[in-house]
C-alpha cells in the first residue's frame, strides 16, 4: 500500500505548532516511516499539491487567506487545523477587539492603507476541518496520537472533560483557592493542566470543553478583589471567536 | 500595485509558463496551478521562462527571491520579498495589565518564544521599576542559552547542513550520514531538555513573570543538566569538524558592511549590554530608535532599518565580530577550526558564527548551573512594583538570529498604552538585499540550478524568522502566501 501523503501548511502564527513536531526529534524520524511529507516547509526542501492529509497552522486574517485556505482543502482528503490560532482562533482574535483603524495605525502609521487585513478567525469558520490538536503550543505526543489514529481511520478522540480534572490529578492547588482566576474550569483538557503545573493559570488555549458553563464560569470569576477588566481580559486572551469572550 | 504574483499554488517543479497556460486563458478564468497575476496582466513576451524553483524550503516564514533574467544572461533584479501575514501584535498588547504582557508577545514566534519574553520582560521591569533577584538573572541567562542553543542547532543541522552535504533536507542526511544525524539530533534533544529544566517548556514558557520566576528547577534536575551539557560537548565537537570539512562548500563572497549588536566589557554580551557597533559609537539600549532607523522602501515588503550606512547586520556573525575576543576558551577554538575570524565579511559564514556560539552557550550554561548548584536554588516569590508609576522601559536582549528590542510604555495602573517590537529578522532585510544586489551580479550567467542554490543559500544563512517579524507586511498584494524561496524569470 502506498504510504500516506501529508503536508503542512501555515497562515497568520508563530509556526511553534510545526516546532512541536520538529521537536519530536527520534520519534519524528519513526512517524515520517510510515507517511510521505510532500511539504514541511520548516524542514523539507520541495513541495506538491498531492496530499492526502493535511495539516494547517495559523488564523486567517485576510481575504486573500480564504482563497489559499479553501485550495488545500479541494486538494485535501482530511483537514487538519492545527494548534489555538487555527482551531479557535486564539491569540490572533485579540485584534478583534480594537477598532481596525486602530490597530493598524498602530504598528504602520500613515502607510496603514497598504495593509488589507480583516478579523482574525479559525479555519472552521471558512472551510470544513475534520480534526483538531489543540492548543497553544500544541503538545507533541498528542499530535502523534492524533495522527495515528487519522491514518488508521479512526476518528481521533481528544478528552470532553475540563482542564480541572487533569488538574486534580496533577496535586495542583486550585488557583481560585489562592485567589487567583484560572480558566481550567471552561478549557478542554489534554495538556495535564500543563500551564497551572508551571506557576501559572490556565489560559484557555485548547479552547471551550463541550458543555461548557460559561454562566456558571462568570459568576466564580467574578468575585471580590477581581476587577471586570481582569475577568474580560482573561477571556479574550484565546477565547476571543468563542462565546466565551466579552 | 498588483504585481505578479509567485504562484502560490502551482505544482511541480519547474514549470514553464507556457505549459501552465497553453490556450492563453481570458484573464480571470486562470486555473489552479497557474498564477492568476503572472497569466493575466504580466502577459509575458512568447517563449520567456518563468522557472520557480525550489518551494517553500527550510526558511521559518515566508520570504521569496525574485530573479529577473535578461536575454544577455545578465540580472537586471534580484528581490527580496516578505509576503507574510501581519499580525498586529503592538496594538494587540495595548490596554493589557503588565502581568499578561510577556505570555502575548511569546506568541510571536514560535522559535524565539523565550527571547521575547526575556526583552518583554526587562521592558515591563525597566518601566515599573521592578529588581530582580541575582538568581532570576542566573536562570534567565540559562533561558536564553538554552534557546540560543535550540535554534542554532536546528538552523544549522536542519536547514543548512542539507545544502552543504548536497541534499534536500535531514531526512534524505538521516539515509546516508544517520550516525553524524544522530549525534546532531542528540545535541537538540539536550537543548530542548534544557530550556524544559529552566523554564519548563520551550515554547511559550510560563515559569517567568515580571520580578522573577513562579516555579523552579530542582537541585537533581540541574545536577542532571549539568551532566547532560558535559557530555553535549563532545558532539559539538563532533559537529565542528564536521562542518570544517565542508566549510569549503560555502560560497566566496565578502561584502562590507555594518555590525550590531550588544556589546560588554565584561562578557559575550547576550542577556544585557549597551547596543554596540562596529563603525558607530557604543549607545545605551534606550536609544535604540537611534541605531534601528526604520524606513519603508515601496518596494520593500518589509520594513527596513539602517544606522549610518545603507544596511546593517545583526545576529551570530555581528556578536562574533563585536565580541569575539569574549568567547569561552572551547568556542574559541572551534572558531579557529572552522576558521572564522574577527572582521569576517562573508555573511554565508553566519552558520560558523552560530555553531560557535553553540559551544559557547553550551560552555557557559555549565559555569552559570555550577554556579547556581554551589547557591543552592531559593524559592523566591516574584519582586513586585513597588508602587505602579506609568513609565517608560526599554528590553534588549541577543536571541539567535540578533538583536531585539521591546519598548513599552505604561499608565499609571500598570497597563500598556504604546508598544514597540524592533525584530532581529526585520533589522537583517536590508542587508539581505543588499547582499543580494552585489551577489546577484557575481552569479550572473550561471544555470538556474546553481544561481537558485547560491541565493537560497545567502537568504537562510541569516536565518530569517519571518513569523517574528511583527512588522513584515504584505504591500503588494502577495497575500496568498508565497510558497517558492527563489524565483527566476529569464527573459528572451
Amino acid at each position: 500500500m502506498a504510504k500516506p501523503k501529508i503536508a503542512f501548511f501555515d497562515f497568520a502564527g508563530c509556526e511553534g505548532d510545526q516546532l512541536q513536531i520538529a521537536n519530536l526529534e527520534e520519534r519524528l524520524l519513526d512517524i515520517l516511516g510510515h507517511v510521505e511529507v510532500v511539504s514541511f516547509r520548516e524542514v523539507v526542501t520541495g513541495h506538491s499539491d498531492d496530499y492526502d492529509v493535511a495539516f494547517v497552522e495559523g488564523s486567517i486574517t485576510r481575504p486573500g487567506d480564504e482563497e489559499r485556505l479553501k485550495e488545500i482543502r479541494k486538494n485535501a482528503k482530511i483537514l487538519v487545523a492545527l494548534g489555538a490560532c487555527a482551531a479557535i482562533g486564539g491569540i490572533n482574535c485579540l485584534k478583534n477587539f480594537q477598532a481596525e483603524n486602530v490597530y493598524r495605525e498602530e504598528v504602520y502609521g500613515a502607510h496603514a492603507r497598504w495593509y488589507p487585513t480583516y478579523a482574525a478567525r479559525p479555519l472552521k469558520s471558512v472551510v470544513k476541518v475534520d480534526a483538531e490538536v489543540p492548543g497553544c503550543p500544541i503538545d507533541g505526543a498528542e499530535f502523534a496520537r492524533i495522527t495515528k489514529d487519522l491514518l488508521l481511520g479512526r476518528t481521533p478522540w481528544v478528552p470532553d472533560f475540563p482542564v480541572c480534572v487533569e488538574c486534580k490529578q496533577a496535586g495542583n492547588v486550585c488557583r481560585y483557592e489562592m485567589g487567583r482566576m484560572c480558566l481550567g474550569i471552561i478549557t478542554r483538557a489534554g495538556c495535564g493542566a500543563a500551564c497551572v503545573s508551571q506557576g501559572a493559570h490556565c489560559w484557555g488555549c485548547r479552547g471551550l470543553v463541550p458543555g461548557a458553563n460559561l454562566d456558571a464560569a462568570r459568576i466564580v470569576m467574578d468575585r471580590p478583589g477581581t476587577s471586570r477588566k481582569a475577568v474580560q481580559d482573561l477571556l479574550r486572551f484565546f477565547l476571543g471567536d468563542t462565546g466565551a469572550a466579552l | 500595485m498588483a504585481k505578479k504574483h509567485p504562484a502560490a499554488s502551482a505544482a511541480g517543479s519547474t514549470v514553464p509558463s507556457a505549459s501552465a497556460s497553453p490556450a492563453a486563458p481570458a484573464p480571470g478564468l486562470a486555473t489552479p496551478g497557474a498564477t492568476p497575476a503572472a497569466s493575466a496582466s504580466d502577459a509575458a513576451p512568447a517563449g520567456s521562462k518563468k522557472i520557480h524553483v525550489h518551494y517553500l524550503t527550510r526558511v521559518e516564514g515566508h520570504g521569496n527571491i525574485i530573479v529577473d533574467v535578461e536575454p544577455d544572461g545578465s540580472i537586471s533584479t534580484c528581490r527580496w520579498e516578505v509576503p507574510e501575514a501581519p499580525r498586529f501584535f503592538e496594538a494587540m498588547v495595548v490596554g493589557r495589565d503588565y502581568t499578561d504582557v510577556h505570555h502575548i508577545v511569546s506568541r510571536i514566534c514560535g522559535i524565539c518564544a523565550i527571547g521575547h519574553q526575556l526583552a518583554s520582560l526587562q521592558a515591563t521591569e525597566d518601566a515599573l521599576n521592578i529588581n530582580v533577584s541575582e538568581q532570576t538573572h542566573l536562570l534567565r541567562r540559562l533561558a536564553l542559552h538554552a534557546e540560543n542553543l535550540q535554534s542554532h542547532l536546528l538552523h544549522i543541522a536542519y536547514l543548512v547542513l542539507p545544502d552543504l552535504m548536497g541534499v534536500d533536507s535531514i531526512l534524505s542526511l538521516a539515509q546516508t550520514h544517520r550516525d553524524a544525524v544522530l549525534k546532531l539530533i542528540a545535541a537538540r534533544r539536550v537543548s530542548n531538555e534544557f530550556s524544559r529544566v529552566v523554564c519548563g517548556r520551550s515554547t511559550h514558557p510560563q515559569r517567568m513573570v515580571p520580578g522573577g520566576f513562579v516555579k523552579f528547577p530542582t537541585t537533581e534536575e540541574l545536577t542532571g543538566l549539568l551532566a547532560m551539557l558535559q557530555e553535549t560537548l563532545p558532539n559539538l565537537d563532533f559537529a565542528v569538524d564536521l562542518f570544517a570539512s565542508v566549510a569549503d562548500k560555502l560560497p566566496d563572497f565578502d561584502r562590507e558592511t555594518e555590525y550590531v549588536g550588544l556589546v560588554s566589557p565584561a562578557e559575550y554580551a547576550m542577556y544585557w549590554g549597551e547596543i554596540g557597533s562596529s563603525r558607530d559609537e557604543r549607545r545605551p539600549v534606550r536609544q535604540y530608535k537611534n541605531i534601528s532607523r526604520e524606513y519603508l522602501i515601496p518596494t520593500s515588503t518589509a520594513k527596513w532599518t539602517k544606522n549610518l550606512g545603507d544596511s546593517y547586520m545583526v545576529g551570530a556573525l555581528a556578536r562574533f565580530n563585536l565580541n569575539a575576543e569574549h568567547l569561552m576558551p572551547r568556542a574559541k577554538a572551534a572558531a579557529i577550526k572552522l576558521g572564522l575570524a574577527k572582521g569576517c565579511t562573508n555573511p554565508y559564514y553566519i552558520t560558523l558564527a552560530q555553531l560557535v556560539e553553540c559551544v559557547h552557550s553550551v560552555e557557559e550554561s555549565i559555569t552559570q548551573v555550577e554556579k547556581l548548584l554551589s547557591r543552592g536554588i531559593r524559592e523566591e516569590a516574584p519582586a513586585k512594583p513597588t508602587n505602579i508609576c506609568g513609565g517608560r522601559g526599554v528590553g534588549a536582549v541577543e536571541v539567535p538570529r540578533g538583536l531585539l528590542f521591546h519598548c513599552y510604555e505604561y499608565d499609571d495602573n500598570g497597563r500598556i498604552f504604546q508598544a514597540d517590537c524592533v525584530i532581529p529578522t526585520n533589522q537583517n532585510h536590508a542587508n539581505i538585499q543588499k547582499d543580494l544586489d552585489v551577489l546577484a551580479q557575481k552569479l550572473a550567467g550561471l544555470p538556474d540550478k546553481e544561481l537558485e542554490l547560491k541565493l537560497s543559500m545567502l537568504v537562510r544563512a541569516y536565518d530569517p524568522c519571518i513569523s517574528c517579524s511583527t512588522h513584515c507586511i504584505d504591500a503588494r498584494g502577495l497575500d496568498t502566501g508565497a510558497r517558492s524561496l527563489v524565483r527566476i524569470n529569464r527573459k528572451k
